[in-house]
């Protein structure tokens, strides 16, 4: 038995990637989220928004680094983060425009609503392959570690080492800071109240002299400025490239489900759920049970219940079991 | 003119693969119009859905990609050593997982509502999901340890590849039904974002359970189906090479056309079946139904019509068409290589033709397959030939890359945007519906 090491080898494998990961999920869902609850349509080019304004953010970072600008420790991407927001989301209005508004105005059937956005995603997609191409891009800088796992060796005196990226720390932070700053917007603005207002009923809030064009383009601002920092922090942590983005759509529909769609706070807790049901389930709990059992009592399996190829099917096992016992999700009401 | 609008609309289509074959060569045409067929049998299948009944799944991908994996479970070459390694054991394991999972619905029917009902179950999942690892992963190294570089697989019946097209059916249309019992009856997104789903966990069962399909090492040779003769047989026999130098015509290339020309003509009877299937359906009160549901489920179900039970029927059928077209394109290709099933070839695509063509018309999604299939497959074909053309007189370097990289992203954008423009300016198609 020894706790203390099984408890560092936890924080290292699953509670700190968990809290990276889930924060960037809860970013996504919450863009999701916004949208579906004042647009009422499922965003399937999300997940290429989030490519979209991380291409734009890459770009704006290699600029930045060519010029000899750095943040210090913290990677530059933080600093091109407002401009790749600010591309995305005149790219998004500009689609509002053009695409979502005339349906809107024909008051289409949301299943309608959900095909034009696969045909934006095609269009985002192909634009971001023919910005940045299809290959995997790198673009953390700064210091690498927050925590060394030599330090932490050395300042402890345990075995099990404890590595804790920046990325990771960001990621936190960011999710944290954005998160607060929409909730402030939501609760105390009088634009955030009318959007909740919208979001709730539509015919009371057109008839209390609300302006559902000006609703509708904050709701999109915001979802293109989530979907960016989202996108952004991923890559920090992982990295960048186009076709992992569009898998990501699965994992923050499950996120924004699991909450109830149209949901914030649902949102959050969703992507929370999602990001660490699947380090629990892909992770192997070999070293940690290592620590806790004797060895005879291990053999030699990797104690994984599944494989990391698996992830999809964790996010939508709990999709499943939602849309089973509570479609609305855990905060929804509608 | 307007009487015959969609049959000079057929001929121009007719026009475009005949035009392929005179200017550039008959053999890039019949693979293009066999590929364009399959696409258009696809097509059919997602109009049901779609065009039909209202019904939008992304997942069609998947029910290609199982149309498949029946192939070569039903015709791929027996490998006897690897079934013997461990083919009972992987059954039986596949076996206890159907009995847990009937036995945790039928607890959770029997059991009181409540916190305890939910542990227990999620306590009989855990331990039922170890037991069924324990019976699987012995039998699933040792299928996978049998001559891993060139088998390592459980291999197939080694059964005429013409019995797997509606075994192909059949698994795409169990998992249809699966994914229509959870998300059907719920908001039409779900059902959308479940498909997604399940179509991305099909694949990734394909890339990397090796046991069943050699994942992404790919399964090669799998026997063509019976009518279907072999180049190589057909360039050895006086029957063929005779006609062939009386006419003057290359053997090598004469035996690749006519073998396209076999596989056209299969692919062809199949088609023509499935849209005399189809429009009898239509037009029948079965059909009048399932249009009356979709235009209005509200007044549909007042009228004593099941709407959810309509709605999982057609959902099956479409996906099991699809099944079917998956299995014939294996069967065709002989070779089965997971990578390849990727969503904006397999699902998305398949919408923009039934889209196109019009949804709601039989003959509209066959139009919309055979145009856009051609059209996506010639621009795959002539894309990157026309871009190696037009950058000819640039200097090699990153420019001249990038251009002729992006040759090949274009095709995605176009695709959006044609799929845009059509729903925004000519929602009904090229044949809009009766």
């Amino acid at each position: 038995m020894d706790i203390l090491n099984a408890l560092t080898a936890f924080a290292n494998f699953i509670l700190v990637p968990g809290l990276a990961y889930g924060s960037q999920l809860a970013l996504g869902a919450l863009g999701v989220t916004l949208v579906f609850g004042v647009l009422r349509f499922s965003n399937f080019a999300h997940g290429d928004t989030m490519a979209f304004g991380t291409a734009f953010v890459i770009m704006f970072t290699w600029w930045f680094q060519s010029m000899g600008i750095s943040f210090g420790p913290l990677p530059t991407a933080l600093l091109a983060l407002p401009f790749g927001i600010a591309v995305t989301a005149a790219f998004v209005l500009g689609t509002d425009r053009v695409v979502y508004r005339f349906y809107r105005q024909q008051k289409a059937k949301p299943i309608i609503l959900v095909i034009v956005s696969t045909g934006v995603m095609f269009v985002m997609n192909g634009l971001v392959r023919i910005l940045i191409g299809t290959s995997e891009r790198n673009f953390a800088d700064g210091e690498r570690m927050l925590l060394n796992p030599q330090d932490w060796k050395a300042w402890t005196g345990l075995a099990e080492p404890l590595a804790i990226k920046t990325t990771a720390v960001v990621s936190i932070v960011v999710a944290v800071l954005s998160v607060a700053l929409l909730f402030w917007f939501l609760q105390k603005t009088r634009t955030g109240k009318s959007m909740r207002a919208y979001s709730d009923n539509e015919d009371l809030a057109l008839l209390s002299g609300i302006n559902p064009d000006k609703v509708v383009a904050v709701t999109w601002v915001l979802a293109a400025a989530l979907a960016t920092i989202c996108g952004t922090l991923y890559g920090l942590d992982k990295s960048f490239r186009i076709t992992v983005y569009f898998g990501l759509l699965m994992p923050i529909f499950a996120a924004a489900i699991v909450g109830g769609l149209g949901s914030p706070l649902g949102a959050i807790v969703g992507g929370f759920v999602i990001a660490f049901s699947e380090l629990i389930i892909t992770s192997a709990w070999k070293k940690i049970g290592s620590y806790l059992l004797p060895d005879s009592w291990l053999g030699d399996g990797l104690y994984q219940a599944l494989s990391t190829d698996y992830k999809v099917a964790v996010s939508f096992a709990i999709l499943i079991i939602v849309l089973l016992f509570k479609p609305t999700g855990i905060y929804g009401a509608k | 003119m307007t009487r015959y609008r969609n049959l000079w609309l057929f001929a121009g289509v007719a026009l475009l693969f005949v035009a392929t074959g005179a200017m550039l060569s008959w053999n890039l045409s019949l693979q293009i119009l066999n590929l364009a067929l399959l696409s258009a049998i696809m097509a059919v299948g997602v109009n049901i859905q779609w065009g039909y009944a209202g019904l939008f799944s992304t997942g069609v991908v998947g029910s290609v990609a199982l149309g498949g994996l029946a192939v070569v479970l039903v015709s791929g070459k027996p490998v006897p050593a690897g079934w013997e390694a461990g083919g009972p054991r992987v059954l039986s394991a596949l076996l206890f997982a159907a009995l847990a999972v009937a036995l945790a619905v039928w607890l959770y029917r029997k059991l009181q509502a409540g916190p305890k009902r939910s542990l227990a179950l999620v306590l009989f999942g855990v331990i039922a999901f170890f037991i069924y690892r324990g019976l699987l992963d012995p039998a699933v190294m040792a299928i996978e340890a049998n001559n891993p570089s060139q088998a390592g697989h459980i291999g197939g019946l080694g059964l005429n590849s013409l019995l797997a097209w509606p075994f192909g059916a059949l698994l795409a249309a169990g998992a249809a039904w699966l994914i229509g019992k959870v998300a059907l009856g719920l908001r039409a997104d779900y059902l959308a974002i479940a498909t997604l789903g399940i179509a991305e966990i099909i694949i990734a069962v394909m890339r990397n359970e090796d046991w069943l399909d050699r994942g992404v090492k790919n399964l090669i040779d799998i026997p063509r189906p019976w009518p279907v003769p072999k180049e190589v047989d057909l360039q050895a026999s006086p029957a063929f090479l005779d006609p062939m130098l009386a006419m003057g015509l290359d053997p090598v290339t004469g035996s690749s056309i006519f073998v396209k020309l076999i596989y056209a003509g299969l692919f062809g009877i199949v088609l023509v079946a499935l849209i005399w299937l189809t429009e009898r359906a239509l037009n029948s009160p079965w059909g009048r139904t399932i249009r009356a549901i979709r235009d209005n489920e509200i007044s549909a179900a007042a009228m004593g019509k099941d709407v959810k039970f309509r709605h999982l029927q057609i959902f099956i059928i479409g996906s099991a068409v699809v099944g079917l077209a998956g299995a014939m394109m294996t069967s065709m290709d002989g070779q089965l290589t997971p990578p390849s099933y990727l969503p904006l070839r397999f699902t998305f695509l398949i919408w923009v033709m039934v889209i196109v063509g019009g949804s709601g018309n039989n003959w509209g999604a066959v139009l919309g397959g055979l145009l856009i299939g051609w059209l996506y497959l010639a621009v795959e074909f002539l894309g990157p030939q026309a871009m190696e053309y037009i950058t000819a007189g640039l200097p090699s370097g990153p420019v001249k890359d990038h251009l002729r990289e992006s040759a090949a992203h274009m095709r995605l954008l176009s695709l959006g945007v044609v799929l845009l423009l059509v729903l925004r300016f000519a929602p009904r198609g090229l044949i809009p519906e009766k």
